[in-house]
């Protein structure tokens, strides 16, 4: 098949995809999958209206024949004052101390090591491309104990203190937390903004070059405006992740009011036996409506810089 | 602990320590009332014997959370002014995980409190605990009753004393239920049976239960079993099953799950007010007993701290909406106790350390939790009239009672792959219709074999 040809069936098959996937009948697919989607979630955001004795013995449908509403379990996640009753609005705080440098941190090392990768020439680059690569399939939980020990004893090698232990307590433990989300970040981060940078035509960067510009100026004045989606993309990535995450905030923040994040206190929150499970569709709500925010924001580059990955021109 | 209690002491200086504790779980009307909160105060004498830990600081890991943290914090907050140290509290879901991740991870608590006997000596056997001072050793002589302690001491070393306790051999009735019917609470286990058919033929499901748990569906079953293979096979038999002497298909054993299962299998005797026998493995713990306050069921064998899952309002008495007896066995004369609790045990031994172990080990601590709220301990000169309810007081007196032949809840002792996992699974199957030797066989292939 020659090359023209070839490329003319494509873009017939291409405009057939469009044609069927903006018909009517994809259309109507298409809502009936969101409404199934959302549904359950738009159960529990019912739920959380409800008073507590009904959460727990009917079903969120029985609003619509028998609606009752409350505030009261807003009320007593966000602002209860004795710690048995939620106090979201402290732990939120957490939440966001812990997330907004463990999205940066990540962000901005990653910003510079895609590039050194992509652009410098240097001797076992590539190898060194391999083995971050390789890095993203080892598990994180893998790395909790060692990592933990590292900040907690330092690095012994035969019995030689290498490096010292952190010892950090109380909200210097955040610092902790910020380093653990930073390095869990790192391979996949690079991954995704080497491979964009790499995109970038290289007749720009020797256009530059020509111009008497040096690294830093290069990166600064075009790559990082060229690669807003990528960063985008991943700082939105990254901060759901940090947002959502339990494990590792549980593991080197601890569940303390000092440093715990939302995610930590909504495990705390059904009580000891499970018996205050009411709680937790409020608690579900407030913890989500700051990613939620995020997302719609960046919405934009999110999806851009999912399809910039993806497809090519 | 200032971040905790700056905003709690202001609150409860406005006096709406009624409105913050209404909105818990516990929220009957006596909590508020009881609240010892003024008692921070009032003299530090009775601590003088602790000494001053003035910058000390204490971290306590446990799988209590919630209110019932609440109320543990605010019990010994007292002590923690007075001696100056700062007790910093952690409350996990994920206590049994978390507590192995942290020790390897060279960053253990200085207190744990541990549900299972089992991981304790885990952890003892590794090393990395501290046996218990010379203090906490009398505390605990003075304190607990020899088979208490048995589970904290491991190759003839005492690491802990035990804190909270629960008792497990209850059954939940309405005692305004009897009176009406005119029944009778049973004395021995045949009288049981009787009054489950007597209560069948008014066309009453007698029995209501609920074993979903999450994670830990089935372990609701697994207390029933072992509260009748306590009494089938006598305390020596128990510990022999517990430690796998003796086989979990053991005809012994088979027959225990099935003595269980001519309640809990049977149609006519199961499950008042949700539906057929399988709707007990779909219905949540939580909810299992809830039945007997709309009249639906009749009886509910579950741990006293079922107390606090009674709806609001429902009057927890002997006289009342719903109360609790003793499950009996065969022979009246013998009255073993299943139970559960915790054990304080220490990963340091600074001296704050060993002064906050040897406050929770003798009588103040129980003494003062009591007061703030729902509370058993197992401890002797813990005085049962001062329990927040009446369940607690009978469960105090049972557990105090010199002729009690305590046994700790089997499935916490043996290895978690079979208490916290085959045996769990096995007994959902059961009620689900699998047959008991069959069940019972798979469990005993999953106990480990080093």
């Amino acid at each position: 098949m020659s090359g023209r040809g070839g490329r003319a069936d494509a873009r017939a098959a291409a405009a057939r995809v469009r044609r069927r996937l903006s018909g009517r009948g994809a259309g109507v697919a298409a809502i009936v999958i969101a409404v199934l989607w959302t549904t359950p979630t738009f159960g529990l955001l019912l739920s959380s209206l409800r008073p507590e004795d009904q959460i727990k013995s009917t079903g969120w449908w029985t609003f619509f024949s028998d609606p009752e509403f409350t505030l009261e379990n807003y009320r007593q996640v966000l602002f209860g004052t004795s710690s048995s009753s939620g106090r979201m609005a402290g732990f939120l705080v957490n939440s966001v101390v812990i997330t907004i440098p463990s999205v940066l941190l990540p962000l901005a090392l990653a910003t510079f090591a895609a590039y050194a990768l992509a652009w410098l020439p240097f001797r076992g680059r590539d190898w060194i491309l391999v083995g971050v690569f390789a890095l993203q399939i080892v598990p994180l939980q893998m790395a909790l104990v060692p990592l933990l020990s590292f900040f907690s004893r330092g690095v012994e090698v035969f019995g030689v203190q290498m490096l010292p232990a952190w010892d950090l307590e109380g909200p210097a433990r955040f610092v902790q937390v910020w380093c653990a989300h930073t390095c869990f970040a790192l391979p996949l981060g690079v991954f995704l903004l080497h491979n964009f940078m790499s995109e970038i035509p290289g007749e720009l960067m020797e256009a530059a070059r020509v111009d008497g510009a040096a690294h830093g100026a290069i990166l600064r004045r075009i790559v990082l405006p060229l690669a807003g989606p990528a960063l985008a993309a991943f700082g939105v990535f990254q901060f759901l992740w940090v947002w959502n995450d339990l494990l590792v905030s549980l593991i080197f923040a601890g569940g303390t009011a000092e440093t715990a994040p939302v995610t930590v206190r909504l495990a705390q929150m059904a009580g000891t036996r499970g018996n205050e499970w009411q709680r937790l569709t409020s608690g579900a709500f407030v913890s989500a409506v700051i990613p939620l925010a995020v997302f719609l924001a960046a919405q934009r580059h999110f999806v851009r810089g999912l399809l910039a990955g993806g497809v090519k021109g | 602990m200032s971040l905790l209690s700056r905003p709690e002491r202001l609150v409860l200086a406005a006096g709406v320590a009624g409105l913050a504790l209404a909105a818990t779980a516990c929220g009957s009307a006596r909590t508020g009332s009881s609240t010892g909160e003024g008692g921070a105060s009032a003299g530090c004498a009775a601590f003088a014997g602790y000494g001053r830990h003035e910058g000390g600081t204490v971290s306590v890991y446990s799988p209590i959370r919630d209110v019932e943290a609440d109320l543990l914090e605010r019990a010994w907050k007292p002590f923690a002014e007075c001696t100056g140290m700062r007790i910093d509290y952690e409350g996990t879901g994920e206590f049994e995980a978390q507590i192995q991740v942290r020790v390897d991870g060279g960053n253990p608590p200085d207190l744990a409190f541990f549900p299972q006997p089992g991981l304790l000596a885990r952890f003892a056997e590794a090393g990395v605990l501290k046996p218990a001072s010379a203090e906490v050793k009398r505390l605990a002589a003075e304190g607990w009753s020899p088979d208490w302690a048995r589970y904290a001491t491991v190759d003839g070393v005492l690491y802990g004393a035990p804190l909270g306790a629960s008792v497990k051999s209850l059954v939940w009735y309405s005692p305004k239920m009897f009176r009406e019917r005119g029944w009778a609470v049973p004395r021995t286990w045949d009288e049981l049976m009787k009054l489950s058919e007597t209560i069948a033929a008014t066309g009453l499901k007698p029995w209501c239960a609920g074993i979903e748990s999450g994670d830990a569906t089935g372990w609701p079953a697994t207390d029933w079993v072992e509260d009748v293979l306590l009494r089938e096979v006598g305390p020596q038999g128990y510990d022999d099953w517990v430690s796998h002497r003796l086989p979990f298909n053991d005809p012994k054993v088979v027959a225990a799950v099935d003595k269980v299962g001519a309640i809990l299998r049977n149609e006519r005797f199961v499950n008042g007010g949700y539906g057929p026998v399988r709707s007990i493995a779909s219905t949540a713990f939580q909810e299992g007993g809830i039945p007997i306050t709309q009249g639906r069921c009749a009886l509910h064998r579950q741990a006293s701290f079922y107390a606090n899952f009674w709806p609001e309002g429902t009057q927890v008495a002997e006289d009342g909406d719903v109360f609790a007896f003793y499950l009996p066995g065969d022979d009246p004369s013998k009255r073993p106790v299943l139970g559960a609790g915790e054990f304080v045990a220490a990963f340091s031994d600074r001296p704050e350390v060993e002064a906050l172990r040897a406050y929770l080990a003798s009588a103040d601590f129980p003494e003062a939790r009591m007061r703030l709220g729902p509370y058993v301990s197992a401890r002797r000169g813990v005085d049962p009239s001062n329990a927040h309810n009446p369940v607690d007081r009978l469960s105090i007196e049972m557990l105090q009672d010199p002729d009690t032949v305590f046994r700790f809840d089997g499935s916490d002792q043996m290895p978690a792959s079979v208490g916290a996992g085959a045996f769990w699974k096995a007994m959902t199957d059961w009620i689900n219709g699998k047959d008991t030797r069959t069940v019972l066989d798979r469990v005993n292939a999953s106990w480990p074999t080093s």
